[in-house]
């Protein structure tokens, strides 16, 4: 057993790190307040290779590994969630699928931009009818001639209001050519494709620097051969790739929260009240010890999944375990932290309020709690 | 152009730093490591060069096992290879015993330019560079905050900020220069650079391997040894004048500043 990173995830931590807190965190206060998309920041991230930590060098990557992407994505979220979002739909979902599913021109056309960083990848699931019940999408897809024709709408797709988004892989019901009974195909959908809308950016509570936007398919024509993986598999293919993006979200839970946890110790040394420190106070100390666990646990959860991921060995388990327990306990101790801080912790200008706002949609996208204690219910046989 | 650039590991500047019992040195159980920040910009001019002349850029450590990381973080940053001097007989070892390692190192090496820290972040002594081209019997000039090699590779301008006036020296190749900060903004060392930093050639040598002998080095070889290491004092509480109005409150100022501090 061995509990250690490798010296690679340690440098790759250590870096992510130092470009977290000296280039994103200054400026997180300001993208939030703005809602502003910050493209030289994703820029940077992009030549530096983060998009493509676990993708082959052959397609743009580093030939990383899945445990070097998720220690990236904590340390990013730390500086400032909306970024962490941004790498866990363009890596862990799209690149992914992408790299697994994808043909070899498929990869050569989407997957290397992607994976270099200079593009932006997105992916639609979600309906306005279709939430955790994904399976029932109504957006179709029809063969006509050599074009597929999509008709339906897409709703809080991360990224690709993003000028520099260049598809969204989306999920449609086909009909098999025999039979005629109903699938669920994937597509690799250019945001220059004839009928592709972007819809409307949504107002959302945090998270202003990630760009969440609605998605219309209006008879929209894309190549026969976009396609993507088996037509009968689009729905288990997503759920393949969500399954990382659930360890991305537990990563990202574990920055914010460890981010909220530096915000209060530091605070807590400096507030006086009653003629001394606040952090002199037990039940202060106490919050924050218990924070500290929590991170803890969390953090070695998700570090567990990524690990597995990566030995190619089952992890639906550990995976989901890390979402739930990581988006749980990120709200919890968002909340505390904006305890400690008392009125302040309210205040805009104090980052805990912004990790407060950020923290709940953990536990919502890539599958809510309740979708998590369903699966877990499910492992267990239930 | 061959650039040979020292690296030390300090402790990061951001550790809370505990005096061990012997008074004498440091605890290190739970010190996070790093590369000395003036040494970084050694690393950054040397790849910002590299990438203008060509060449090779070597990076050279000394120190136990775990200097290998801060070695990698060069490699990773874009450098080609690697020496690191670890020996166990090198521990507590002073500046110019470091510096005589550093040049056994590097003596056979081909360089046009050496750069190191100004100083280390840890110890502050500013010795190991000047000593290490003293004993290479080659220029030194310090305090680096522009390098300009000349288009020919053969010469160097080197600026030095001296009491809000810039010196401008010239020097002759090789020579060693000491970086401070304002040289330049160290790049990070990314994704594909880490992933490639594994594969980069990283050689250890001994004392013996070098052709030291291990007595001149350690504790015992020390010239300069340290006596007692003491916290700084713990800084007294501030105070804050009190008054209704400024006029009231450069008054009360002016008494405490007379009476109480006695310093007008
Ligand atoms: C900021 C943001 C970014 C997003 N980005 C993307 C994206 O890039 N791509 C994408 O496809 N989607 C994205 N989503 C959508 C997200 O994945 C969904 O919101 C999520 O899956 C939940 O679906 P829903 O909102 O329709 O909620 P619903 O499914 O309507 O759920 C409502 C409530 O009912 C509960 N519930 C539903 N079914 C059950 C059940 N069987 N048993 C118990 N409880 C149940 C849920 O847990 C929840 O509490 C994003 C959402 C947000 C907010």
């Amino acid at each position: 057993m061995d509990f250690d990173l490798k010296e690679e995830h340690r440098m790759i931590r250590d870096m992510c790190r130092d470009f977290s807190q000296e280039v994103i965190a200054p400026r997180a206060e300001e993208i939030d307040r703005k809602r502003e998309y910050a493209y030289d920041i994703i820029a940077r991230m992009g030549e530096l290779g983060m998009m493509g930590i676990p993708i082959s060098e052959e397609y743009g990557g580093s030939g990383g590994d899945w445990v070097g992407m998720q220690l990236c994505i904590e340390e990013i979220s730390r500086g400032d969630v909306a970024f962490g979002a941004l790498l866990d739909v363009t890596t862990s979902v799209v690149a992914q699928e992408l790299d697994v599913f994808g043909t070899e021109d498929q990869k050569r056309t989407w997957l290397v931009p992607i994976a270099k960083g200079d593009k932006i990848g997105a992916f639609g699931l979600t309906e306005p009818d279709a939430g955790s019940d994904a399976g029932s999408i109504r957006t179709t897809a029809r063969l006509e001639g050599r074009e597929w024709v999509i008709n339906g709408s897409k709703q809080f797709i991360t990224n690709i209001g993003l000028d520099n988004a260049s598809l969204i892989v989306t999920a449609a019901v086909t009909k098999n050519p025999e039979k005629g009974t109903r699938l669920i195909s994937t597509f690799i959908v250019p945001k220059d494709a004839p009928g592709f809308i972007l819809g409307n950016r949504y107002d959302k509570l945090g998270w202003h620097g990630s760009a969440t936007h609605e998605v219309v398919f209006d008879n929209c024509r894309i190549p026969e051969e976009n396609l993507l993986g088996d037509p009968a598999r689009g729905f288990a293919q997503h759920l393949t790739v969500l399954q990382t993006g659930r360890i991305s979200i537990a990563a990202m839970s574990v920055g914010v929260a460890q981010a909220c946890l530096d915000e209060s110790v530091r605070y807590s040394k400096e507030r006086m009240q009653f003629g001394k420190p606040i952090g002199r106070f037990q039940a202060v100390q106490f919050k924050l010890a218990d924070m500290s666990v929590a991170i803890e646990l969390a953090r070695n959860q998700y570090l567990k999944a990524a690990w597995l991921k990566d030995q190619g060995r089952r992890h639906t388990f550990e995976a989901t375990v890390a979402k739930l327990f990581a988006s749980e306990m990120v709200e919890k101790v968002a909340s505390d932290a904006i305890q400690i801080h008392g009125g302040y912790g309210y205040i805009a200008e104090y980052p805990v309020s912004r990790y407060y706002k950020g923290a709940k949609v953990l536990q919502i996208v890539e599958g809510t709690s309740e979708v998590m204690r369903i699966i877990l219910s499910r492992e267990l046989g239930l | 152009m061959n650039i040979v650039v020292c690296i030390k590991q300090v402790p990061d500047t951001e550790t809370q730093i505990k005096i061990a019992s012997d008074n004498k040195s440091i605890v290190t159980d739970d010190i996070k490591w790093v590369m000395n920040p003036y040494d970084e910009f050694g690393v950054e001019e040397a790849l910002r060069l590299k990438e203008k002349f060509g060449g090779e850029v070597t990076v050279v450590g000394l120190g136990p096992k775990r200097v290998t990381e801060s070695l990698r973080t060069a490699l990773a940053m874009g450098a080609d290879k690697a020496v690191l001097i670890t020996d166990d007989a090198l521990e507590g070892s002073d500046s110019l015993a470091v510096a005589k390692a550093l040049a056994a190192a590097i003596k056979d090496l081909e360089y046009d330019l050496i750069f190191t820290g100004q100083r280390g972040v840890d110890d502050d002594m500013g010795v190991a560079g000047a000593s290490l081209a003293e004993l290479l019997g080659i220029p030194h000039v310090a305090l680096a905050v522009k390098v300009e090699v000349a288009e020919d590779g053969k010469s160097v301008k080197v600026h030095r900020p001296v009491e809000g006036q810039t010196l401008v020296i010239e020097s002759g190749l090789p020579v060693l220069i000491t970086a401070q900060k304002g040289l330049n903004e160290p790049r990070y060392a990314s994704l594909p650079g880490i992933m490639k930093a594994k594969k980069k050639p990283l050689d250890e040598k001994s004392l013996s391997d070098l052709g030291l002998d291990s007595a001149q080095f350690g504790q015992e070889g020390r010239k300069v040894k340290v006596l007692e290491l003491t916290p700084p004092p713990e800084r007294a509480a501030g105070k804050i004048v009190e008054g209704e109005t400024p006029q009231e409150k450069a008054a009360e100022l002016a008494r405490l500043l007379h009476e109480e501090a006695k310093v007008i």
